[in-house]
This record gives C-alpha cells, sequence and structure tokens, in this order.
C-alpha cells in the first residue's frame, strides 16, 4: 500500500546575544560548567527576568526574513514541568500571541519550487545541561545553558518527504547565518530540529496519527530517522495495526527510531501568562528599524545571481546556502572573472578542499583574487586547465600566487610545437599497434595518445596542440 | 480536579488519608474561587497584567557571573563543577 507522509517541524536556534535572555550572563559556549549563572538563571527566589532587547530583535529580525506577521502585541507565558534542568521549576516561553505568525520560506526540491508555510516563532530560554556520564550513578547539571536564548520555529505540516524536511531546515539553517540572528550549528546544538510526522492514503484529507521525533542533530540524520519512520508506520498500518501518538528518539546508531515511553498524559504545562514580564508592543517604527537591518536574503540573491551572472538555477542554489561562499565568487566576479567558470571552480575544486580539510571558505587560503589570477594565466596559456588544478591546491595548501608557484615548481604549459612534436611522433612509433587498431576504427584511442603525452610532459604539454597534432598525423 | 494527577504534577507522593484530605481542601478552594463564574465577564479582557506596564528591556550587556562556589552553595549534591541529582534519563 503506498502511503504519502505529512511531516511538520519544529526548529530551536540559540540566538547570537551576548548575553542570557533576562540577565547579563555571558552565553558563551564551552565555558567551563556552572561559571555562567546568577540568582536570576538559577530560579533563586524573589529575582525578577528583564527582557533582553536584541533577543526580540532577533526574533522579529527572522519573523520579516520570512515573510511572518509581526504581532503588535505580544506576551510571554509560563511553561510548568519539573526537570533538573530547569531551576524555576517552569520554562518562560511564549503561548498565546507569539512574535511572529504566518510566514513562509520557499524549498527547491530536485527543480521544484515548494512553499513551506511557518505557524509561528516565538522566543523562550533554553534549560541547562543534563550529563549522564556511564561511569558515574547520578546526573550532572550544568546550567551554563540556562536562560539562553532559543527561538522556536514551528512548520505547517507542509513537508510530504524526508528530502523536503532536510531542504526545509537547510533553507531556515541559511536565512538565520544570513541575517546573522543564530551560527546554526547542528553539532553543537544551536540549531536543533524536532518532527511531526505521519502517514495517510493519497488524496485523503484527513491526518493519521502523528508520532515526535526528536534528536536528530544532522542533515543526514533528519533524513534517515524520517525514512525509518515512514517505513515503520507503513508496516504498522500494513499489518492491520495502529499508531500509537508518541515521543520517539532517533538512535543514529542503531538506525532507528524508538519509543521513549514516558507517561505522554503526564504532560500537563498549565500555560498561563508570565506575571514577571511585561507584555510587548511593536510600533511600526520599531519594526522598520529592524528591517532596515537586514541585508539581501537568500532568494533574493539567488534571484540575482541567476539575472546578473547568467548562473544557471542549480549553479545559483549552491552558491547561495553559505553567504560566506556567495561573498567569495562575488569578489572573484568583481576583480574579472568569469561568473559561470568562478561558479565551476567554487563547487568543485574550492568545496572539494574545504571539505576534505573540513574548513570554512572564511579559513580558506586562496582568496578570490588569486583565482582570478590563475584564470589569467589559464586564458593566456601560460597554464593548461589541468595544470591549474595542481596551481589551485598548492594554492590552498600554501596561500602562495599563482604565478610564484607555476614558476617556482615549472609549471609552465609547454607551448612548443616542435617540442610536442617529437613527443607525438615517440609515442606514436611506440604504439604502432594501437596506430593500427585506431586506423581500423576505434576512434576513442586519441585520448589514449594525448593522455601518453601528457604523461611524459608531466601534464605541461598544451593539450590543443598536442589534438591538433595527432589528428593531422592520423588521418 | 483529580488529586492524584496534581500530586503527581507536583512530584508528590500522597498517602490515602493525604489524597483524601487534599481531595477536599483543593476542592472548597476550587468552589469558592468558582464565586467569579456568577460574574459577567463576556465583555471584560482578560487580565494578564494588573500594571498598564509594556516594553520594559535590558541591553545586551554582559554583567558578572556569580563565581561557581556561590552559585551552587546551596545545593544539596554537587561536586566540584557540577550540580549532581538522581539519575534522569526520560
Amino acid at each position: 500500500m503506498q502511503y504519502e507522509a505529512v511531516i511538520g517541524l519544529e526548529i530551536h536556534a540559540q540566538l547570537l546575544t551576548e548575553t542570557k535572555i533576562f540577565c547579563g550572563c555571558s552565553t558563551t559556549f564551552g565555558a567551563e560548567p556552572n561559571t555562567h549563572s546568577c540568582p536570576v538563571c538559577i530560579g533563586m527566589p524573589g529575582v525578577l527576568p528583564v527582557m533582553n532587547r536584541k533577543a526580540v530583535e532577533y526574533v522579529v529580525r527572522t519573523g520579516l526574513a520570512t515573510n511572518c506577521t509581526i504581532s503588535a502585541y505580544s506576551r510571554f507565558a509560563r511553561k510548568n514541568y519539573f526537570y533538573p534542568d530547569l531551576p524555576k521549576g517552569y520554562q518562560i516561553s511564549q503561548y498565546e500571541l507569539p512574535l511572529c505568525e504566518q510566514g513562509f520560506v520557499v524549498i527547491t526540491v530536485e527543480g521544484v519550487r515548494k512553499k513551506i508555510g511557518l505557524t509561528r516563532i516565538h522566543l523562550e530560554e533554553d534549560a541547562g545541561k543534563n550529563i549522564h556520564d556511564g561511569a558515574v550513578s547520578e546526573s550532572l547539571i550544568d546550567l551554563n545553558r540556562a536562560g539562553v536564548p532559543l527561538m522556536e520555529i514551528v512548520s505547517e505540516p507542509d513537508l510530504r518527504s524526508p528530502q523536503e524536511a532536510v531542504a526545509f531546515v537547510r533553507k531556515l539553517r541559511t536565512i538565520v547565518r544570513y541575517i546573522e540572528v543564530c551560527d546554526g550549528n547542528m553539532e553543537q546544538g544551536s540549531l536543533r530540529c524536532d518532527a511531526n510526522i505521519s502517514i495517510r492514503r493519497p488524496g485523503e484529507k484527513e491526518l493519521g496519527t502523528k508520532t515526535e521525533i526528536k534528536n536528530m542533530n544532522s542533515f543526514r540524520f533528519i533524513e534517515k530517522a524520517l525514512e525509518y519512520e515512514i517505513k515503520r508506520q507503513t508496516k504498522v498500518l500494513g499489518e492491520g495495526g495502529r499508531i500509537v501518538q508518541e515521543t520517539r528518539l532517533w538512535d543514529s546508531a542503531r538506525g532507528v527510531t524508538e519509543s521513549m515511553r514516558s507517561k505522554e498524559e503526564a504532560h500537563d504545562y498549565r500555560y498561563f501568562p508570565d506575571p514577571d514580564l511585561m507584555p510587548i508592543e511593536f510600533e511600526k517604527s520599531w519594526v522598520d528599524d529592524i528591517r532596515k537591518n537586514i541585508d539581501e536574503l537568500p532568494d533574493a540573491r539567488q534571484e540575482r545571481f541567476i539575472t546578473q551572472y547568467k548562473l544557471p538555477e542549480q549553479d545559483a542554489v549552491f552558491l547561495i546556502a553559505e553567504k560566506a561562499v556567495a561573498e567569495w565568487l562575488e569578489q572573484a566576479v568583481s576583480l574579472g572573472g568569469d561568473p559561470k567558470t568562478v561558479s565551476n571552480w567554487v563547487q568543485g575544486e574550492l568545496t572539494r578542499l574545504l571539505n576534505e580539510e573540513n574548513l570554512s571558505v572564511e579559513q580558506c587560503l586562496v582568496k578570490p583574487k588569486h583565482l582570478v589570477e590563475m584564470l589569467e594565466l589559464i586564458d593566456k596559456g601560460t597554464i593548461s586547465g589541468k595544470i591549474a588544478k595542481t596551481v589551485f591546491e598548492e594554492m590552498f595548501r600554501t596561500g602562495g600566487e599563482p604565478r610564484a608557484i607555476v614558476e617556482d615548481k615549472g609549471l609552465v604549459q609547454m607551448s612548443d610545437e616542435k617540442g610536442i612534436e617529437t613527443i607525438v611522433d615517440d609515442v606514436l612509433n611506440r604504439n604502432a599497434d594501437a596506430v593500427e587498431r585506431y586506423k581500423s576504427g576505434e576512434a576513442k584511442l586519441v585520448s589514449f595518445f594525448v593522455g601518453q603525452v601528457m604523461k611524459e610532459t608531466r601534464g605541461k604539454a598544451n593539450p590543443k596542440i598536442v589534438n591538433e597534432l595527432f589528428r593531422k598525423k592520423l588521418n | 480536579m483529580d488529586i492524584e494527577h496534581l500530586a503527581m504534577l507536583a512530584k508528590l507522593n500522597l498517602s490515602d488519608e493525604e489524597k483524601a484530605l487534599f481531595a477536599k481542601q483543593v476542592g472548597s478552594v476550587i468552589d469558592y474561587i468558582g464565586k467569579l463564574n456568577e460574574l459577567d465577564t463576556s465583555q471584560v479582557e482578560p487580565t494578564a497584567h494588573v500594571l498598564p506596564i509594556k516594553n520594559v528591556f535590558r541591553e545586551d550587556n554582559i554583567q558578572d557571573s556569580l563565581p561557581r562556589d556561590k552559585a551552587m552553595h546551596n545545593a544539596p549534591r554537587k561536586d566540584e563543577n557540577y550540580y549532581r541529582v538522581p539519575k534522569v534519563i526520560e
């Protein structure tokens, strides 16, 4: 039986403020445990929270960047539950009247664009960290993270496949990084994602019973966990069973989702408006100021790359995903690089080497001007396109200038026709049988001959001249 | 109001006698507050805050945190770096 998946996501993004949401403690990641806490964030009696203006502005900035309506009036609520990482016994969050509502983002999957609705974006405080060290019989609590501002983005159940879900998270990550409100680091947990997922027969209007999937801390795990869960639910229904509404944890080591078996009925958060925090009213001028601080957004940049640089959509989608990569390309183009050629190098060698070394483009030693200078060397025929890869890799390892590398390593292209001809003749003489086969119709042997010359000259022979010589001599 | 549900949310273990006693006491409190239902509030905005104050903010400036030993001073169980609590794994 074929089923259709219906997926909605909840994304938690830590905001890049200097201080916590309700107190002046630092939010720096990786500090010594329990050194960033104060009476407010460890829930001492009698203390009062005061809202960090920047945290509110960052959420509104995100709302504006995702086509949301900014609420004219917004307030905060207490979500009551007991857990050791939550010092007050309640989390300050939002229930009714969140900061932003009814937005959307556009994703592209396999060339098809799709609008994904956002139900709401609200602001809340993060909890502390529990450490369950196998060797210790108790849990350890670090409250440095307690009170770090957290933005929760809730999507509509508009996603229909794990691939769409991943594209959606990628898009939101790109946006929050562009507008500099969250670093988007999934490994460190500054961007986290939970999913609600159910399945139904195609064409059916009503939603099936959903499960909530947690603990998917990478794009790959989101895809794998949702694929697994769709298979699991399909199997349950196929065997005539019923889906149980529950929370399931993704176990990446075993590649399965597993029921948390917690008492679901135990959750009763008894939300009520927090009397310690005053409501927020947005004057139009304040929202306008926040809007003014938003630079070009990823979608606009994508369109511009297509119209201004005449790049294929596929290139543009790739290039804009990381702001720093897009800016790297723009610099190279402004220095005279051909957009499509630069795009190919960025998507090819640059990305390959960055991934190999696990570096970001900001850490990269090759600067846009180095690439442009190298491309000029290709255009002038000083080096071949093949040798350029060697030059590029050398620039990547050492940060050297392309001209200096070409001279030091003796990589200048061999364009002396007489010299190349000697080698070409030599290759033909040594491979008389291949020449026979070529003449009897094996046209693809040309690349074998060219390869032999390249081997002989360590890639330096001008490929254009080599090809011409072979054509002349063999026909 | 289910007194067992309430006790569970408050992480309290109640004896049967206590359950009966508290059910009666909580019940009478709720009945008393129920008097408010006699008022017609259909034309009244729900009051979330009693003071007419809005937009109270602090700027995003770092202030000193508590030294760790001070912050953890009252913790019943701790080590050098962490609070220690009974194992919690959901």
